[in-house]
């Protein structure tokens, strides 16, 4: 019945609409409305306690939302058939019986999913865990491990969509780069991606989209080179002094960024016209990179920081 | 695969001709969970040892003329008792415990098709175990009449005997899933679910006043002449009736309702 949805294959694979979780006095998630699109990754970003994982909770139909509704692939999580077969789910790669192995684990999913047999060997295969890991008991894992194991169940039914919770978490560098490359293919596929984590580094390094999350209310969302981008050029020169006078010439606003480092609201094409200008040699020109962002993120963390010690 | 990965950029509507996972599938999966960890193997283990154990030692320890076949079923019945409850309750409270039902509902939405599933699985292996019971009975017994000079009387043998230890034994595992849904902890339902007919018990037998009424309400009580005679009169199935209903069907629909309404994390 494709059409009866209203989904069309750019229109947004997972939509959420001012969702809105209460326990008792405290609002974890406030009015969180966003949607994620086929083809790219969507970071979902924010610190811990930000409301990130009832978010997705309450996604998959797992926590009643106070008020509020999301839809993936245009109905409702709990509408789904065989809901495997659609979206890959992984809220949280520990929840898992420490008794039972990798591979019977991956086994209960293919039999509840009704997937061909050799599934369970491709799955292994494509998340790295060989024999031997695969026999051991998943209570051997290591966290890192366990995500790959979780990764391989949320994407054996061959789904749409992935809902992934801090999927990154637990793996080292060479394993974020792993996921990436594994996520990346998915959405060049025409998959949609939505994972979160409390890690700026690691979504920068993964998603093309990103909606940030603090105490639970979004506070920023959009594409990566848009949240990264617009925050300036950081310069630093020989001779300040004559960079700072072209600069003022040309009405470009600059503050210090320390360590002789200029802050400059333009781009660095236009920093460097002016040091052209001033004939000034320049030891370094970039980006302001995700000072922005990042200076956010920081703002979030820190207040959560200090609530913490208060309480 | 590759037919799915063409099919993604046509249409990315759910329907891919995909049904809901069936009953059946279900099942499966919730029988194989009841014997892929160790501990719930070893419990199955366990109860099936433990039964021929009884059984043995019946048949070496008693007298000659108490070596009846209702005899025999009768000494499987405590053990089975106390773990195919506990078989009930871990059916249910380990998906809490070790947090798997973030899996089983994200594979399975509708909460009270799992809890059918559970309950069908787990009655299977509890009839198993009630028919493993009657086999070492007979066996035991056939042994007891040609080596132990038994009375081996065969009463009790047929429909009304299996019938009424199947009712008992499968009712206790009801029972305890019911608390394990109720509770959603293992301890919790385990003490709960040994203490409650203790206390019953010694309320009923305390207050005598209360003694015309006991078997209407205690559970106990009213399954007292499933253990005895092979027959069960009009009155009785009522009073197995109402005691069930408000120590087996009450708490199953109080743990349902509590599982419709929970978060799941």
């Amino acid at each position: 019945m494709p059409g009866d949805t209203g989904v069309g294959h750019d229109g947004p694979m997972i939509v959420v609409e001012e969702l809105t979780k209460r326990y008792g006095a405290y609002v974890a998630v406030d009015q969180v409305s966003f949607t994620a699109r086929p083809g790219i990754v969507t970071g979902f970003l924010g610190p811990n306690g930000a409301g990130k994982s009832t978010s997705m909770r309450m996604m998959c139909g797992l926590t009643p939302p106070t008020s509020g509704s999301s839809t993936v692939l245009g109905v409702a999580y709990s509408q789904l058939k065989n809901p495997g077969r659609h979206v890959g789910v992984l809220l949280d790669a520990s929840a898992q019986h420490p008794g039972r192995s990798g591979r019977e684990i991956l086994k209960l999913g293919s039999l509840t999913m009704g997937l061909p047999n050799g599934r369970v060997d491709e799955m292994l295969a494509l998340v790295g865990l060989d024999e031997d890991e695969a026999k051991r008991r998943v209570g051997d894992y290591s966290l890192g491990m366990r995500q790959r194991l979780g990764v391989a169940h949320a994407l054996m039914g061959d789904p749409e969509v992935l809902i992934l919770d801090e999927p990154a978490n637990g793996l080292d560098p060479a394993g974020i780069r792993w996921m990436r490359g594994l996520l990346r293919g998915f959405a060049e596929r025409g998959g949609t991606v939505l994972l979160s984590s409390h890690l700026l580094h690691e979504v920068e390094v993964i998603a093309d989209e990103l909606v940030v999350i603090g105490r639970g209310k979004i506070v920023a969302q959009g594409s990566k080179a848009e949240m990264l981008a617009g925050t300036g050029s950081i310069v630093k020169a020989l001779s300040l002094g004559d960079l700072t006078r072209e600069l003022d010439r040309r009405e470009l606003t600059y503050t210090d960024a320390g360590d002789g480092a200029l802050h400059v609201d333009a781009t660095p094409e236009d920093v460097g016209h002016a040091a052209l200008a001033a004939q000034v040699v320049l030891t370094e020109l970039r980006m302001g990179g995700s000072a922005g962002l990042e200076e956010m993120f920081l703002q979030l963390t820190s207040d959560d920081a200090r609530e913490g010690v208060a309480a | 695969m590759t037919a799915q990965t063409i099919d993604r950029g046509e249409t990315q509507t759910p329907d891919r001709d995909i049904p809901a996972v069936p009953m059946t599938r279900l099942i499966r999966v919730e029988l194989r969970k009841l014997v892929d960890t160790r501990s719930g193997f070893w419990l199955l283990v366990t109860i099936g040892l433990v039964t021929a154990a009884a059984v043995a030692i019946f048949l070496f320890a008693a007298d000659a003329d108490e070596l009846t076949y209702g005899n025999f079923v009768g000494v499987t019945a405590s053990p089975q008792g106390v773990l195919l409850p506990v078989l009930g309750i871990m059916a249910v409270t380990t998906e809490w415990t070790q947090r798997t039902s973030l899996v089983t509902h994200a594979l399975e939405p509708n909460r009270v098709r799992i809890a059918i599933a559970k309950l069908v699985a787990t009655l299977l292996i509890g009839a198993l175990f009630v028919a493993l019971a009657l086999g070492f009975a007979a066996l035991a017994n056939v042994i007891g009449i040609s080596s132990f000079d038994g009375d081996g009387s065969w009463e009790f043998f047929g429909w009304e005997g299996l019938r009424n230890s199947g009712l008992l034994q499968l009712a206790g595992l009801v029972q305890g899933l019911a608390f394990g849904m109720l509770l959603m902890n293992t301890a919790a339902a385990i003490v709960l679910f040994f203490v409650l007919p203790t206390v019953t018990g010694i309320v009923f037998g305390l207050v005598e006043r209360l003694a015309d009424v006991a078997p209407w309400i205690d559970l106990g009580t009213a399954q007292a002449p499933l253990f005895t005679t092979g027959t069960v009169d009009g009155e009785e199935w009522l009073q197995l009736l109402t005691s069930s209903l408000i120590w087996i069907v009450l708490p199953l629909a109080a743990g349902t309702f509590r599982l419709l309404r929970r978060e799941i994390k």
